[in-house]
């Protein structure tokens, strides 16, 4: 299966094969025009990135004032998000300025991050949080 | 970059964290090519290259200065080149002063609102007028709105009213663009170099000769640079003074030429274009701003004047096609469609400003989505308390990165100013799924979008953030279904609606049709559209981005063309697509001369083809195909039908490359040399010691080391610089749990040469503590003669090397204290990024003191220094400039 | 049993009837940036599992230290002042007015370069270096560590290269005191350290392959057999790691170097491209740019084995002497 390097922004080109399910070794792609099938370290590391023991792939949670995490399953916790979000946004609306200039916004609510995502899940990003009115997006690229 | 003749690297460590394109680097080398590395260290780069020139962090200015004027000097400027494809026969305002002449300030500063009026810099206009911002919106130099306004014009020029310019061809008028240039850097010289660079004038003159040698019809040099340029306060004037550099030697638009970006991250170039960034749309178009773009009219005036020449007088037609993308049937012709469905702007809401917002408890929710700013960020105390303020807070990673676990183990624990007990922050941890299982584009930093292929599902709760977003946005659609709110009408009528598959997952490929747009009126209706020039402002088309129109042409994905590298040319044209258009070089029209042929055989690349009456070549010419070379259409018709023959740089409102920049800059038209923020070394060139438009935050946790010259100063007296390695990333959430590469450089350290050593006595690989006015940390010593003392301005300066991607936590292979934390908060005015390439400390042997015994050290030194939220954060250092 | 020292195709030596030619890496470390993608790339593909201190080792930016049981890649870095530059500049250009090691003729080596007035001076950085260098397993023709090794675990490839056998090797050992290059070691446990949090996550995860068992660079055998490239070569940003047939390695790398010295860069010199030397020459050889102990590799390798000849002349006459007294003895005896 033909893919990109997801460290940094040469895009260099990789193979990944996968056995029964499972991704069992990511290399360069020689076709690649821009890397010609060679990786860096970190590159090379891409299949321990995937399949590394410190990985974490269960939801946690720390409730308020919390010493520990504790399990969550996906669905409640995306329920959780999605309320404290239109809650956030309403509490903290802007509707106008106070010359009474359109804002229509929050500044209650934001983010961080992008650099390493796709672009269609950016352009998702950003068109869910402007019609949100969520203004205070931001990535990598301003840091 | 294979290319070029010569290559120069300067705030760029390309062998260690691009490797794998420094092969194109090494190609170049064994051809023939010379590549000369300018850092404050010897690094692996260096080791390779034919040179190494050492410079003292931050003085890049004053070097690429002197090289402008040792160009203008020796008469070894491109002269056809530069004639004919530069503003430099362009005259600029009567009432235009410059830095040369006002001690480093350029005329319209207002100090009390520390930014610039720029009506002063502009082109001047028949009858003695301006050529200004179009648009009733343009207050000039107002407060941060216009601040934040720089970052806008990604792609392109700032906007001009008209491009109706006079201009001087024998380029003697004082008034002219290159006598501007010529006079405001005539007191940059190799002797200037050697005083604030730390580069004496034998290497000065083996550089200026290596790149002079290599420009011209011929021969080809290219610039490579990446952050060690861009995180400064006057981050973006290091590139704009190469760019003048390039353009003077006639190195733009052209093979083995140009300004190379290497940028850090897989998509970091897609996230400024489709931006997850707070003051733009997708396509490098401006979010609007209050009092700027109060309405549709107001933004479409002001981001493209129909009067100019080049594309960007069609950014109607972009606009509203984004619109049509977000609001389909709901944006209209009679709600200016939905223009005011989007959120407007007051200011500059970037990263920094909504940490300080936190700590103010405006802030109460906070997605981080594959980033750690614990670690990442500048000031990483200042994010972590930050953070302690939010009600709740979603982390979405790979790994517990330490942006996940700072309420459990962060420093502030350690040190006692938090109590886990007491943050009330909920932490919603939702892991992510890599880059193998799903299915994407990203854009790598030469505008290439390659897509990738899903190969595995997500393990466990694992997700994409397109499916997370995805469902986010239909929780938050359905719990509002019934909302009779006007604020929830965006959201409500937002288009929501894309396949997935079994597992819930959102097809990617219908998310980038839709950012390719589609026609949605006429025969063609549904179809997607092939090109940005089929955009139209009535409303008959979509498009998400429009600079990424054309990559799902016919219904294709062509950021998924593969075919092989060695079946292709050397633009290999046919793997992946690059916007805009699939274009490989921007403005390669400047290939060919003014008549159309190319400058030379051995640099061909774009040419005028007489019988064909096209432009033709090895790359998708970047021009309109049929404009003749030697055509001169009347500039007032505007847009791309106002575009001459001889306008190569088609995205910049008159057509030409800008030595000059009239606008579109907040601090200054043109490179300038000031000192950092935090400096031993005092401003030779100016009174004017910092850049007086850099964005500061005076807070008592914000706390700046004095200049030179001012008291304290020898409290922290070293400079200190931060950079990455080859065997890590960034913040290290993805190489700090992958044991192969964390065994590789498995502890924090810093760099010191041995004279540094020996002066505090440090010993080689024990602890030394390091100190700024935020924080100390520890670090192991590595004493090494890659890191030489510079003897500046009659002293020396000796600089620490300090690799920022280790953090306090307990979950990863590897951790150590983090040297961002040392950082402050100080801001480029253009583009708000944080400086941090060069701040001040101080270093002593032994590891740093835990608990509030850190605090007390740094309290200590704070005191010592004198230090108040004063220090160093004035706008105008000159006396006698100060009204 | 083939020849024990000097000139000779191992493959052949070995009785492999075959039609590969033998295979060998190319190192060349005047292009290497050291960024250690062969070292993961290796690890990566071998499965080899980490094996440092997690702590630095106060060795510059190498933090791997030797070639081990689990490490079968490892980048050295050397800083050097301009004394010891210009040692190096002489002593190589000495190794060549000696006609060691041969080179090729000067042209050929400038034909790849298409500025015809290029410039020929040495590099302008004389005053400070930083050496990078990729080492790895020789695959030498006359293999200390296949000679005596007891049991055949290790054996020779018909790609002429050198493999252990994990599954035949008995753990003695005897192979590690005959590698004059210090290559091949036992794998040890207790090799994983984790941090305290990472146990639990740790526990499930497999336990380290093959210990106990002699463990160095297989030339990626499992890669060759299907026709692929070394996973560390593949890797290899800047192809300073060349893989290919052991003679055209040999003929690039000698004109890699006839062009470093038309360049000004004489401390260009082979290592390992000598066929009388002590291992009869390896099978991996190396570009360097200093004498051979500045990158921790022994100047003279010689294999034990090699002096068995000698020995076994000497034995011999040994044997011969011993027979004549008795002989002598025993007539004696009799008169």
């Amino acid at each position: 299966m033909q893919s990109v390097c997801p460290y940094c922004a040469v895009g260099c080109g990789q193979r990944v094969y996968v056995k029964d399910e499972k991704v069992i070794q990511i290399e360069g792609d020689p076709d690649s025009p821009i890397s010609r099938g060679r990786l860096c370290p970190k590159g090379s590391a891409s299949e321990q990135l995937v399949n590394s023991p410190g990985r974490q792939t269960k939801v946690l949670y720390r409730a308020p004032r919390s010493t520990e995490w504790e399990r969550l399953d996906l669905a409640t916790a995306v329920e959780m998000v999605a309320d404290r979000f239109i809650e956030t946004r309403r509490r903290t609306w802007q509707q106008e300025d106070d010359q009474g200039r359109l804002l229509r916004r929050t500044m209650g609510i934001a983010s961080l991050g992008g650099a390493t995502l796709d672009n269609e899940e950016n352009y998702l990003i950003k068109k869910l949080f402007t019609a949100a009115g969520a203004v205070q997006t931001e990535n990598q690229a301003r840091i | 970059m294979a290319n070029a003749d010569c290559i120069i690297i300067q705030g760029s460590n390309m062998a260690e964290c691009h490797p794998v394109g420094y092969q194109w680097v090494a190609e170049a080398k064994a051809r023939g090519a010379k590549v000369i590395h300018i850092d404050p260290r010897f690094t692996r780069t260096s080791a390779v290259s034919d040179k190494h020139i050492p410079i003292r962090a931050g003085s890049d200015v004053v070097l690429l200065g002197a090289l402008i004027n040792y160009v203008i000097t020796n008469d070894l400027w491109f002269k056809e080149y530069v004639g004919a494809y530069t503003n430099a026969a362009t005259l600029v305002h009567d009432d235009y002063r410059d830095a040369e002449d006002l001690g480093g300030l350029f005329s319209g500063f207002d100090p009390e609102k520390r930014a610039y009026d720029t009506s002063s810099w502009s082109y001047a206009e028949a009858e003695d007028g301006t050529i200004d911002d179009p648009g009733p919106g343009s207050e000039h130099g107002e407060d941060a709105t216009a601040r934040a306004a720089g970052h806008a014009y990604g792609s392109g020029g700032p906007p001009l009213e008209h491009a109706e310019v006079q201009r001087d061809d024998s380029l003697q008028d004082p008034r002219t663009v290159f006598q501007i240039v010529k006079r405001h850097y005539a007191r940059y010289t190799a002797e200037m170099v050697r005083d604030m660079c730390g580069i004496d004038v034998a290497d000065f003159e083996y550089l200026a000769r290596a790149i002079t040698e290599n420009s011209g019809r011929d021969r080809t040099t290219c610039f490579a640079y990446a952050v060690g340029w861009t995180q400064h306060s006057l981050g973006a004037q290091f590139i704009r003074a190469a760019a003048i550099l390039q353009l003077l030697l006639g190195n733009m638009g052209r093979p083995g030429g140009g300004i190379m970006a290497l940028r850090g991250h897989a998509s970091i170039q897609g996230s400024t274009d489709i931006p997850t960034l707070f003051n733009l749309l997708p396509g490098y178009l401006p979010m609007p701003s209050a009092g700027r773009h109060d309405s549709l009219g107001e933004y479409l005036e002001a981001v493209g004047s129909k009067q100019q020449k080049g594309y960007w007088a069609d950014a109607d037609a972009y606009t509203i096609s984004l619109l049509k993308a977000w609001w389909g049937d709901a944006a209209n012709e009679d709600n200016d469609w939905a223009y005011d469905y989007l959120p407007r702007l007051t200011g500059a809401h970037g990263t920094y400003e909504t940490v300080m917002g936190m700590l103010e408890d405006e802030v109460e929710g906070y997605f981080l989505l594959g980033q750690n700013p614990a670690v990442g960020s500048a000031h990483g105390r200042m994010q972590r308390l930050g953070m302690s303020h939010l009600k709740w807070l979603v982390v979405r990673d790979l790994n517990l990165i330490e942006s996940a676990t700072w309420w459990k183990d962060g420093p502030e624990i350690e040190s006692g100013e938090l109590r886990t007990e007491d943050i009330e922050t909920e932490v919603f941890f939702l892991p992510a799924a890599t880059h193998v299982e799903k299915a994407g584009s990203f854009t790598q930093t030469q505008r290439l979008l390659q897509w990738r292929h899903q190969a595995v599902a997500p393990p466990g709760e694992c997700q994409s953030e397109l499916q997370f977003f995805f469902e986010l946005g239909q929780r938050i659609r359905e719990k509002l279904a019934d909302s009779q709110d006007e604020r929830d009408r965006p959201l409500l009528d937002l288009t929501w609606d894309y396949p997935v598959d079994e597992h819930g997952d959102p097809d990617a490929e219908a998310v980038l049709a839709e950012i390719n747009g589609r026609h949605l009126a006429g025969p063609d209706a549904g179809e997607p559209l092939s090109a940005y020039t089929e955009l139209r402002a009535d409303g008959s088309t979509s498009a998400g981005c429009w600079i990424y129109t054309g990559v799902y042409a016919d219904g294709f994905n062509h950021a998924a063309n593969r075919k092989p590298g060695q079946e292709q040319g050397p633009a290999a044209s046919e793997w992946g697509w690059a916007w805009p258009a699939n274009r490989r070089i921007l403005y390669n029209r400047a290939s060919a001369d003014p008549a159309g042929k190319p400058w030379s055989e051995r640099k061909k690349y774009i040419w005028w083809d007489q019988e064909q009456g096209k432009w033709i070549g090895d790359d998708v010419p970047d021009f309109p195909l049929d404009r003749a070379p030697g055509s001169h259409p009347d500039p007032s018709v505007g847009g791309a039908a106002a575009l001459s023959g001889d306008d190569p740089f088609i995205m910049q409102a008159d057509g030409k490359g800008w030595l000059f920049a009239p606008k579109g800059l907040m601090d200054g038209p043109l490179p300038t040399h000031y000192e950092a923020q935090e400096s031993p070394v005092a401003n030779a060139l100016y009174p004017q010691q910092q850049s007086p438009a850099r964005l500061v935050f005076p807070r008592a946790d914000n706390l700046s080391a004095p200049s030179a010259g001012t008291p304290g100063a020898d409290v922290y007296p070293y400079v200190f610089t931060t950079y990455r390695l080859t065997e890590h990333h960034t913040a290290g959430g993805m190489s700090r749990w992958l044991p192969y590469l964390s065994e590789l450089q498995p502890e924090m350290f810093c760099e010191v040469s041995p004279e540094l050593a020996a002066e505090r006595g440090l010993e080689p690989y024990g602890w030394a503590t390091i100190i700024s006015p935020r924080s100390a940390i520890e670090a192991k010593v590595l004493v090494t003669d890659r890191m030489r003392p510079l003897a500046v301005g009659g002293h020396t300066v000796h600089q620490i090397g300090l690799p920022y991607h280790w953090g306090v936590g307990s979950n990863a292979v590897v951790s150590g204290d983090a040297a961002n934390d040392l950082l402050g908060v100080t801001l480029d005015p253009n583009v708000q990024i944080q400086e941090s390439k060069v701040a001040s400390c101080d270093i002593r042997p032994g590891r740093r003191p835990r608990g509030e015994q850190l605090l007390a050290l740094v309290a200590e030194y704070q005191a010592r220094a004198g230090l108040t939220t004063e220090t160093g954060n004035r706008a105008v250092t000159d006396p006698t400039m100060e009204d | 049993m083939g020849q024990l020292t000097g000139p000779t195709d191992p493959t052949a030596d070995a009785h492999w009837e075959h039609n590969h030619p033998r295979k060998g890496f190319f190192t060349d470390t005047s292009i290497c940036i050291g960024c250690k993608a062969c070292e993961v790339a290796c690890k990566e593909w071998n499965h080899n599992p980490q094996d440092g201190n997690l702590e630095l080792l106060g060795s510059s930016y190498d933090n791997t230290g030797s070639l081990g049981a689990s490490t079968w890649r490892h980048v050295a870095f050397i800083e050097q002042g301009q004394e010891r530059i210009e040692e190096a500049r002489e002593s190589g250009r000495a190794l060549v007015s000696l006609g060691m090691p041969r080179i090729g003729p000067p042209q050929a080596a400038l034909a790849g370069t298409d500025l015809a007035d290029a410039d020929t001076t040495p590099p302008d950085t004389a005053d400070f270096r930083w050496l990078m260098s990729s080492d790895v397993c020789k695959h030498c023709t006359h293999a200390g560590c296949l000679d005596v090794c007891p049991t055949g675990a290790l054996f020779r490839t018909e790609f002429g290269t050198v493999v252990v056998q994990d599954d035949v090797c008995n753990g003695c050992g005897t192979c590690v005191a005959g590698c004059p290059f210090g290559v091949i070691e036992r794998r040890s446990n207790g090799t994983v350290k984790v941090a305290t949090s990472r146990e639990e996550q740790h526990a499930k995860h497999p336990t380290v392959p093959n210990e106990g068992i002699a463990q160095k660079c297989t030339l990626c055998y499992d890669r060759l057999v299907a026709d692929e490239t070394p996973a560390c070569a593949k890797a290899c940003p800047t192809t300073s790691i060349k893989f290919g047939d052991h003679d055209d390695m040999v003929d690039t790398a000698r004109e890699r170097v006839a062009t470093l010295h038309a360049q000004g860069m004489t401390e260009a010199r082979l290592y390992g491209a000598n066929e009388n030397d002590g291992v009869g020459g390896t099978g991996s050889v190396f570009l360097l740019l200093d004498e051979p102990e500045v990158y921790g590799l022994p100047p003279d390798p010689r294999v034990p084995t090699a002096d068995l000849p000698r020995m076994y002349r000497r034995a011999g006459m040994a044997v011969a002497g011993m027979a004549a007294a008795a002989a002598l003895a025993f007539l004696g005896g009799r008169a």
